[in-house]
């Protein structure tokens, strides 16, 4: 079998403009060779920084390996968390990351029912930063338990003490959703997976990488009838993720929403969470895809298209997030409700936090209107910041939630301040390079790309092209 | 070669015939032709879903929604009264005043169990129909059907298709004019 590695001198990769979701000249045969072939090039062929970006991430690892031994050695005591404030980092992190996920669904679920032909080049790498995303979201709640090794006890389960868990508390509906979410992203990139594997099980060149898909493409051989039972299986898991997608980030609102902490005690939690969460979910998407495209070439695959539809997805759902400012500015002063006036005074300059609130409104309100512009939708390394903006914004808008409104309850007594200890940074910073691991891990060994809904994509403009030449 | 290759149904007699083309157009065609011609036990092999093949070889199903269905039915059923079932009848216990069958607070978790059994149904589901994980196929046997994952369109017409004979149906295959025709080998 031939192996697709052309000379950087060679490139074809041209990119096709904002138009076009594929290059020109793309046959069946190359969308394969080309996707494929950033799996099956031998192994120094790999781009140079993907061994770096390795390299960093892998040591984040092992930085989250210490953090959380010590964690496990000596307790919660090591993070900041103290009581009034005993959520801190861990939740923060939890939401942030779970949010990230969410807009992998969003690109492979719900584009699909919509029709969008720009979503079929990053799905497949969309719903892989899903499923990192929520292993690393998945990790907090059970490292923020204390005692991690009972962690379960949160499924329900018959035990010899007959206790069973409390089913109207949002706590426990979190472990619903986030677990069905779990399960479900796996499955929906798996099936997604199937027919390429069988396509990188025909095309590998060595024993052990034919074996390996073989095992995995579970003797996939395209059979019509195959794909009439795949496409509707295909779409009834899109159907069925896309009210998923919406409930889990809903469920992660009622987390608060449904206490009576002020500033969290809002209805407008569910739809602006789930916003919030598409919001950042699309800035990693891009964070993650304008190397990728480069490194490995892809710029005819993911092309302008691509990253100016993100740019506006991300751009429209920056928007909903600042009407959930907005809002929440206008609920506490129209509610005459003296707690939420305070909660919101403390959070934009009465309290030590106050910079945190004009951080966040500036990463993700005031920066991202620059996307407006069609100009700085077309440069690259605009994008690339703006989204590395979003990503910050949106954690510190996590931060703002759980921190200021848990510093300042109903009674200045139990009023506290929270500052996070160097182990709290390590395991979030940890998770960043669990995260970054796996992501590279992916793209080395499995396509990153969709390869058969390219190959429909091929058939799709030709015949167009047919439709419009003769 | 193997023994006793005449006799279809018989052991070492050939799965059936294996019609190559390079686009979809040509092998819908094909597969419409064959369904005329009175062929029913047949498949095709694409490298991507094209619209209409399942139909033009005859084949209708609606066992995987049905089983979706089923199983969203069952999810929900089973959220639902694991909720009321903990609450009501294991562990009584009253919060905030409230009845005890609460139902409000159990909807999330009757939704997740839906979604989960679902679409856990939807992939098992679709797998067992298609038969997989299936280590052995004869359609493997030919040589040019590692392109079938990447540019090739096949029809097959198998041996177990009453109208099947090797040198009538060969003829057939040959009319569409695909790129080749194979003998498959079981």
């Amino acid at each position: 079998m031939q192996l697709d590695d052309r000379e950087p001198t060679a490139l074809a990769t041209l990119d096709p403009g904002p138009d076009k979701v594929i290059g020109p000249g793309h046959d069946y045969g190359t969308v394969t060779d080309e996707i494929s072939g950033v799996v099956l090039r031998p192994f120094l062929k790999t781009p140079p920084q993907m061994f770096i970006g390795f390299a960093c991430a892998f040591l984040l690892v092992n930085i989250f390996l210490v953090a959380v031994t010590w964690l496990f050695a000596r307790g919660v005591g090591v993070w900041g968390i103290m009581i009034p404030v005993a959520w801190g980092f861990a939740i923060i992190n939890f939401v942030w990351w779970i949010g990230i996920g969410h807009a992998g669904t969003l690109i492979s679920a719900i584009l699909l029912l919509l029709k969008q032909d720009w979503r079929t080049s990053i799905n497949r790498f969309s719903e892989a930063m899903t499923l990192f995303a929520v292993a690393c979201a998945g990790m907090f709640p059970i490292l923020h338990l204390g005692r991690p090794w009972l962690a379960y006890w949160l499924i329900p389960y018959p035990n010899t003490m007959w206790l069973w868990p409390q089913p109207r508390s949002p706590l426990i509906w979190d472990v619903f959703a986030v677990s069905t979410y779990a399960t479900v992203s796996v499955l929906f990139w798996f099936t997604g997976l199937i027919p390429d594997l069988a396509s990188m099980r025909d095309k590998a060149g060595s024993p052990i990488a034919q074996k390996i898909f073989g095992l995995l493409a579970m003797g996939w051989r395209g059979s019509a009838k195959h794909w009439a039972r795949y496409q509707k299986a295909y779409l009834l898991l899109a159907g069925l993720s896309t009210p998923l997608v919406v409930s889990v980030h809903s469920v992660v609102s009622f987390d608060f929403s449904v206490a009576i902490i002020p500033g969290w005690h809002t209805t407008i939690f569910p739809p602006y969470f789930v916003a919030g969460a598409i919001y950042s979910g699309f800035a990693m998407v891009l964070t993650l895809a304008i190397p990728v495209r480069r490194w490995y070439h892809l710029e005819d695959l993911i092309t302008m298209r691509h990253i100016e539809c993100m740019s506006k997805v991300m751009l429209g759902t920056g928007l909903i997030v600042a009407y959930g400012y907005v809002m929440e500015a206008f609920m506490a002063w129209y509610s005459a409700n003296e707690y939420e006036r305070y909660a919101f005074l403390n959070r934009m300059w009465v309290g030590g936090y106050w910079w945190t609130y004009w951080l966040l409104v500036l990463c993700n309100i005031l920066i991202p209107q620059l996307l407006w512009s069609r100009r700085v939708r077309m440069t690259i390394p605009a994008v690339f910041v703006i989204s590395l903006v979003v990503n910050v914004g949106m954690w510190l808008e996590r931060f703002v939630i759980v921190v200021t409104s848990l510093t300042r309850d109903f009674v200045p007594s139990s009023w506290g301040m929270y500052y996070p200890t160097v182990w709290d940074w390590a395991t979030y910073a940890g998770t960043i390079g669990v995260f970054l691991s796996l992501m590279f891990l992916f793209i080395r060994g499995l396509p990153a790309i969709s390869i058969f809904e390219m190959r429909e994509v091929v058939h799709h403009n030709a015949e167009a092209a047919h439709a419009s030449g003769d | 070669m193997h023994p006793g290759t005449n006799g279809a149904g018989h052991f070492g007699a050939p799965f059936g015939l294996m019609a190559e083309f390079d686009t979809p157009e040509p092998l819908l065609e094909a597969a419409r032709r064959a369904r005329d011609e009175g062929y029913r036990n047949m498949d095709a092999y694409t490298p991507m879903p094209v619209e209409g093949l399942s139909e033009a070889i005859g084949f209708h199903t609606s066992w995987v929604q049905r089983l979706v269905f089923i199983a969203g039915v069952s999810g929900a059923t089973g959220g639902f009264t694991l909720c009321w079932w903990m609450t009501v009848i294991a562990y009584p216990h009253i919060v905030a005043g409230r009845p005890l069958n609460s139902w409000p607070a159990y909807v999330p978790i009757t939704f997740e169990s839906m979604v989960l059994i679902s679409c856990l149904t939807a992939v098992i589901g679709m797998l067992a129909l298609n038969g997989l994980p299936q280590p052995y196929h004869p359609v493997f046997n030919v040589p040019e059907f590692a392109r079938a994952s990447r540019d090739r369109f096949f029809l097959c017409i198998e041996s177990t298709d009453p109208k099947f004979d090797s040198e009538g149906t060969r003829a057939f295959l040959e009319e569409l004019q695909p790129l080749g025709v194979t003998v498959v080998e079981p």
